[in-house]
């Protein structure tokens, strides 16, 4: 439903400013792992270590928007759908500041590996990534359209993400398997597919706490339940 | 619209018994009649309000209003200036008769018996309903004669026992430690809070099953506020409270159901905790979260 503007101005601006800078973060991490991708790519230890050095900015980000929250909480007594935003900020910058964590965790295993020639193509764990990117931006979307369809795509699509890192870890398992040489690489191929599906989970995390301010519906849990970790 | 303010005439309260002698142990005035408070479980429906309009003159002000108010509950009446809650408060005990050109159709229940049925003696419904305003209006009397006002016009009681009375009443109102002392002092020289307090104390006095509070924190200090909102929630272990109010942050804090009316219509009702985190209609979400109104 769409709503109308509140009476006070102030109070929209100050709800808006913590809708963009949770875009703003969004748009952040995304380009995080979207340099990690790179680094992978390329063996760019360089590139590596500045990711890693550049965590502070979205540790501030997230205390930004915790800080928003907190003032409009304290200052306005929200309810109702402003309420359930707010609440729901202060969790999903969380949820934003932790995939920035393991973007950062993918940039020091990264590192680790120098320059190690690929245990497997690259381009698998990029396949991969990208799908949890698409995960994050889409989450972000609907957000922003208040769309739950969307964002219940983007639960479903955790999937996708779940039977990838399936896929790598016995792609990896068997490689070690092979020669004890491979386990240095495998181990940190595993634990990048592992982060990156970490990264895929946070996302849904996002898309189920845009159901729950659009509807009001609190679907955490339930949804993962009747997914394949359960099952 | 404004609710009146009562005189020492037009029946604020009535009454009921005291801790000291049940009233059915007293020689009473014809509010001996009025039955034994019953102990249905709390939450069950205690007023019944069904296809309930209102009108000014030829202007209707409510448009067929169904609502349960339920028992030792606490149930608040929230919407913008002229949406009916305080008329509809005024129709609980019929003080709208006071008043020409006012009338009320539909039913409310109260133990079986329509309230608006004019055949019942409106001084025994307001024995059971009773009324606290948004100014305070104590009477230009002393505290004590506060309350013992009300209690004169419907039990005899005996010097002690209405002594006993009044610092029960006082002592419900969360005023008697307050008050102990200058009893004999007038009331109007009490402080706002106080003052209200002290209408609150005169409203329990006499023992009513509902009580209906308009506004009553809304010319209070904040610290004034807090204890009248304590006071209302210790008093919904004995009376079911209806409670209009503009403060939407008090009605979330104090009621355990909330009633949203709009231009003469009730839009929702609901417990309070689903209507301030996830109303269902979008007329109240907008109304909570400062959209209109």
């Amino acid at each position: 439903m769409s709503l109308r503007q509140h009476t006070s101005q102030e109070f929209e601006a100050e709800l808006d400013a913590v809708r963009q800078r949770i875009f703003e973060m969004g748009r952040h991490v995304d380009h995080v792992l979207e340099s990690v991708g790179k680094a992978l790519l390329e063996s760019d230890c360089e590139l590596g270590n500045r990711i890693i050095l550049g965590d502070d900015e979205t540790d501030s980000m997230e205390l930004e928007i915790d800080h928003l929250c907190l003032e409009i909480l304290a200052r306005r007594q929200p309810v109702a759908g402003d309420l359930r935003l707010l609440t729901s900020a202060l969790k999903l910058v969380v949820d934003l500041e932790r995939i920035g964590d393991l973007g950062v965790s993918i940039a020091g295993r990264v590192v680790e590996l120098g320059r190690e020639s690929p245990l497997i193509p690259y381009e698998d764990l990029l396949r991969m990534m990208t799908t949890a990117r698409e995960m994050l931006t889409e989450a972000l979307e609907a957000l922003k359209g208040q769309d739950v369809a969307r964002a219940g795509r983007v639960i479903d699509k955790d999937e996708v993400v779940d039977a990838y890192y399936s896929q790598i870890f016995n792609d990896v398992l068997g490689r070690m398997r092979e020669s004890p040489e491979n386990i240095f690489r495998a181990t940190r191929v595993q634990a990048i597919s592992k982060y990156i599906e970490r990264i895929g989970d946070h996302a849904a995390n996002v898309a189920e706490r845009v159901i729950f301010i659009v509807t009001g519906e609190d679907i955490r849990h339930f949804s993962r339940m009747s997914r394949s970790d359960f099952s | 619209m404004e609710s009146p303010e009562p005189s020492p005439t037009s029946h604020e309260t009535t009454s009921k018994e005291t801790s000291a002698p049940a009233r059915s142990e007293v020689s009473l005035h014809p509010a001996a009649s009025i039955p034994a408070k019953k102990t249905a479980p709390a939450g069950s429906p205690k007023l019944e309000i069904r296809g309930l309009n209102f009108f000014y003159g030829k202007y209707k002000a409510l448009h067929d209003i169904d609502l349960d108010i339920h028992d030792r509950q606490i149930t608040a009446f929230i919407g913008p200036s002229g949406c009916g809650k305080s008329t509809l408060l005024r129709a609980l005990n019929r003080i709208y008769e006071l008043y020409p050109g006012q009338r009320a159709t539909g039913k409310i229940m109260l133990g079986g018996r329509n309230l608006l049925d004019r055949t019942d003696d409106v001084n025994l419904l307001r024995a059971k309903v009773g009324m606290v305003f948004q100014k305070p209006t104590p009477f230009p009397m002393s505290v004590q004669d506060n309350i013992s006002f009300g209690v004169h016009l419907y039990e005899r009681l005996s010097r002690p026992d209405m002594e006993a009375r009044v610092q029960w009443a006082l002592e419900k109102a969360a005023l008697w430690n307050e008050v102990k002392d200058k009893l004999r002092q007038d009331g109007t020289a009490l402080s706002g809070g106080q003052q209200q307090r002290l209408c609150i104390a005169r409203a329990v006095a006499v023992k009513p099953d509902i009580l209906l509070l308009d506004e009553p924190a809304s010319a209070l200090d904040p610290i004034s506020t807090q204890k009248i909102e304590q006071l209302i929630t210790e008093l919904k272990r004995d009376y079911t409270i209806a409670i209009v109010t503009h403060n939407m942050q008090q009605a979330a804090r104090v009621s355990d159901y909330t009633a949203f009316m709009y231009l003469g219509h009730l839009v929702e009702f609901g417990d309070t905790k689903t209507l301030f985190t996830r109303p269902a209609q979008q007329q109240t979400e907008e109304y909570i979260t400062g959209r209109f109104g």
